[in-house]
């Protein structure tokens, strides 16, 4: 058994390459004077320059935060790039413009930036280093007044809608990262979706970091007017690098009254290697807001980065709003996670559902940290959490930290967990029916994990049992 | 098709069976009764392959192969089945999806064409009639929820769809009431041909009432220490398993 836990563990990580091409890069280091020269670079307003300021100066009261259950090598902030781009010419007007290496690198991931796309109904926006070097489907989207585009194009294109939103759900005081992130962030993707418009696909960036040394701080922020529906997709890769990158985003969600926004990530940024030399630092700040009758949901597959500490959240603002997070988290070898959601219940009836299914192998540390707050305001609030842990060998960890805050004691409260081994009995099962013992720890991995892949748009759940290294499960019902 | 010679077996480097002999020919029914710890389920599980169970002398061909060679999943696709005394649930694991992986696996190795999803649906839902399953638990996880008579009744069918050659069943009868009992002997007897033998372990003799066998071997302290007819059984059931230790203590 350990043998076939081995193997699956020591699959290699086949994104690691790099690319060879030219970039626009700026000195290492942080202070007041990158920060103008990053949005200066972008040729961006005055107003988002005070912005990034206002946040730079306040980060710098602050100091990193120590309680999350991950032991981090120290973070030199001022040996990061804070700016790398492709160069490029400077406006693209069709795809076939963009860099032949680059879209090489994105076929090479299995992103095609050709309008093939059409066939699977995906929009992307693809996220080069720091910047977004190509969105598809502009023009389509645009006849349902959906905008999807880069951030810097919203910025100059959208101003008075990324002015209203940017920094509503997670504010530029929120914490470490996401306040390092408001300083220098360098590009990512923004979404609209007018009132009452069921956006027509899937919307997906695909995010790469390639330069050493440098950090990636994209920024995500997507508004979703009432009524309007949207399901959005987010993957990431890295080459293999001997030292830590930082990769420190924030994505903010904004669905209106009676909106509904779901977001879907697979996560496999390089993890290290087997050691735990290298590897991504994925420190990430996800938050959504609902208003009335408003619905976010999180489903996230994570399964790379040398340490993850990530809690997507909902802010349940508006009466009878939902919240639903639904998780997959896997560490191997040297891999630590710390990842878990917030579900902040402020309107009336409003309702939260928790899935999570951590997975240890290797050396690999798992830890769930969830919070459910009830504030005195929110009648008949209910929450249902479910935290699932499995453990396979005997070098790896699970730990799960819940902490449940209630204030009106209209609120019900559900909560369920378990820790689980492989057993050597369902293995043995397995194979006295005929199932190899890699076919059967594949099988009972994506069981334990079913519950969270059918909450993921097809495409994705193929990807993500895939990711887990399992051959298909579900073909049959 | 089961040559056992002289087979000594045990767990955590306890020897448990002492010297089994026991020649299984195909068309053939045996059972294999005795009391608590006697070494039945060790035989059970020694002969499928089940981690942590060690052979600690002798051999057993089967087919003229030496079965202790063959990792577990290989003697499962050469035709060995075990319906387990306590089969585990596997949560989320679609019952179809694990059975059709199964039979596909074995027919692979047989050198058979790969059913596809209709192909198996069709042959499943005609064997489960056979152990009275509701269609509704082609999609329920393995074993998942399942009472204590519907596990065992899934190992029959399970055991249906996938035809082995040589099926051992490890106290399938126990914790069953006597319609789940009936069930699972048809299911059984439904197996029984010229090509198939069955071996059958069990504590108590109501399971052979439905399911005849043709050899009964009483285990006591790890040995075989009487075989005979069908007769052998009524006579333990009347009698007990005392008697017979007794016997087997005076005559050593």
């Amino acid at each position: 058994m350990n043998e076939t836990i081995e193997q699956i563990a020591n699959q290699e990580y086949k994104y690691g390459f790099v690319t060879d091409i030219e970039s626009d890069v700026i000195a290492p280091g942080l202070n007041e004077d990158v920060v103008r020269l990053i949005s200066e670079k972008k040729g961006e307003p005055e107003w988002l320059l005070e912005w990034r300021l206002k946040a730079f100066r306040h980060w710098l009261t602050m100091s990193e935060p120590a309680w999350a259950n991950v032991r981090i090598n120290p973070i030199d902030y001022q040996a990061i790039r804070y700016y790398s781009a492709p160069k490029q010419k400077k406006t693209l007007n069709s795809l076939d413009e963009v860099d032949p290496e680059l879209r090489k690198t994105f076929e090479k991931l299995g992103i095609s930036l050709e309008e093939q796309k059409r066939l699977s109904g995906v929009a992307v926006d693809a996220v080069f280093d720091s910047v977004s070097v190509a969105t598809t489907f502009r023009v389509e989207l645009a006849k349902r007044g959906v905008i999807f585009c880069s951030f810097s194009e919203a910025v100059r294109e959208h101003p008075e809608l990324v002015r209203k939103y940017l920094g509503s759900v997670v504010p530029i005081t929120d914490n470490f990262y996401a306040t390092l992130n408001s300083a220098v962030f360098s590009d990512g993707s923004f979404c609209y979706i007018p009132k009452g418009v069921r956006c027509p696909m899937e919307l997906s960036t695909y995010f790469r970091i390639n330069s050493a040394g440098t950090g990636q701080f994209e920024r995500t922020l997507i508004v979703a007017d009432e009524g309007a529906y949207v399901s959005y997709l987010e993957g990431c890769t890295a080459p293999m690098r001997d030292e830590n990158q930082l990769h420190a985003a924030v994505v903010e969600l904004v669905a209106l009254d009676s909106a509904t926004i779901k977001y879907s990530t697979v996560q496999n940024w390089y993890p290290g290697d087997k050691e735990g030399r290298g590897g991504i630092y994925n420190f990430v700040t996800k938050r959504g807001k609902a208003f009335r009758k408003a619905k976010v949901s999180w489903t996230q597959v994570e399964t790379g980065s040398a340490i993850t500490w990530k809690y997507p959240s909902c802010i349940l603002q508006g009466d009878d709003s939902v919240g639903e997070f639904y998780s997959v988290a896997l560490t191997n070898n040297h891999q630590q996670a710390d990842t878990g959601t917030k579900m902040i219940h402020i309107g009336k009836n409003t309702r939260s559902t928790i899935v999570s299914k951590g997975i240890s192998a290797g050396r690999g540390q798992n830890t769930y940290r969830g919070e459910v707050k009830i504030m005195k305001s929110a009648e008949n609030a209910r929450n249902y959490s479910q935290c699932d842990s499995l453990l396979l060998g005997d070098k790896c960890g699970a730990h799960t930290f819940p902490y449940i805050e209630v204030r009106n004691s209209t609120a019900t409260m559900e909560h369920e967990a378990s820790t689980s081994k492989i057993g050597e009995d369902q293995l043995f099962y397995c194979q006295q029916r005929g199932i190899s013992a890699e076919d059967a720890v594949s099988m009972i991995v994506n069981g334990f994990c079913r519950e969270v892949f059918r909450e993921l748009p097809m495409e994705f759940a193929v990807e993500a049992q895939k990711l887990l290294g399992v051959s298909l499960e579900g073909s049959v019902g | 098709m089961l040559e056992i010679k002289n087979l000594k077996a045990g767990i955590d480097g306890k020897e448990i069976l002492k010297g089994i002999d026991l020649s299984i020919q195909p068309g053939e029914v045996h059972a294999i009764m005795g009391p608590n710890g006697s070494g039945k389920s060790t035989l059970a599980n020694v002969l499928a392959g089940r981690p942590h169970y060690e052979v600690l002398g002798g051999e057993v061909l089967y087919e003229g192969k030496d079965l202790f060679s063959m990792p577990a999943e290989e003697r499962a696709r050469e035709g060995v089945f075990l319906a387990m005394q306590y089969p585990v649930e596997i949560p989320g694991v679609n019952n179809t999806y694990f059975l059709k992986a199964a039979l596909n696996a074995v027919r692979k190795h047989r050198g058979e064409e790969e059913l596809d999803a209709m192909e198996f649906l069709q042959l499943a839902r005609q064997k489960m009639k056979v152990v009275d399953l509701d269609e509704s638990f082609l999609n329920r996880g393995v074993n998942e929820g399942f009472s204590g008579g519907e596990k065992k009744r899934n190992e029959i069918f399970q055991m249906a769809v996938l035809d082995p050659k040589l099926a051992i069943l490890d106290e399938t009868d126990s914790g069953l009431d006597i319609d789940a009992l009936r069930i699972v002997a048809e299911g059984v007897n439904q197996l029984r041909s010229e090509k198939h033998a069955v071996l059958v372990i069990t504590h108590y003799q109501r399971l052979l009432s439905y399911l005849v066998p043709d050899f009964v071997h009483v285990l006591a302290n790890g040995q075989i220490v009487r075989s005979g007819g069908k007769e052998l059984a009524m006579e333990l059931e009347q009698k007990g398993y005392e008697w017979l230790e007794q016997e087997v203590a005076a005559t050593s």
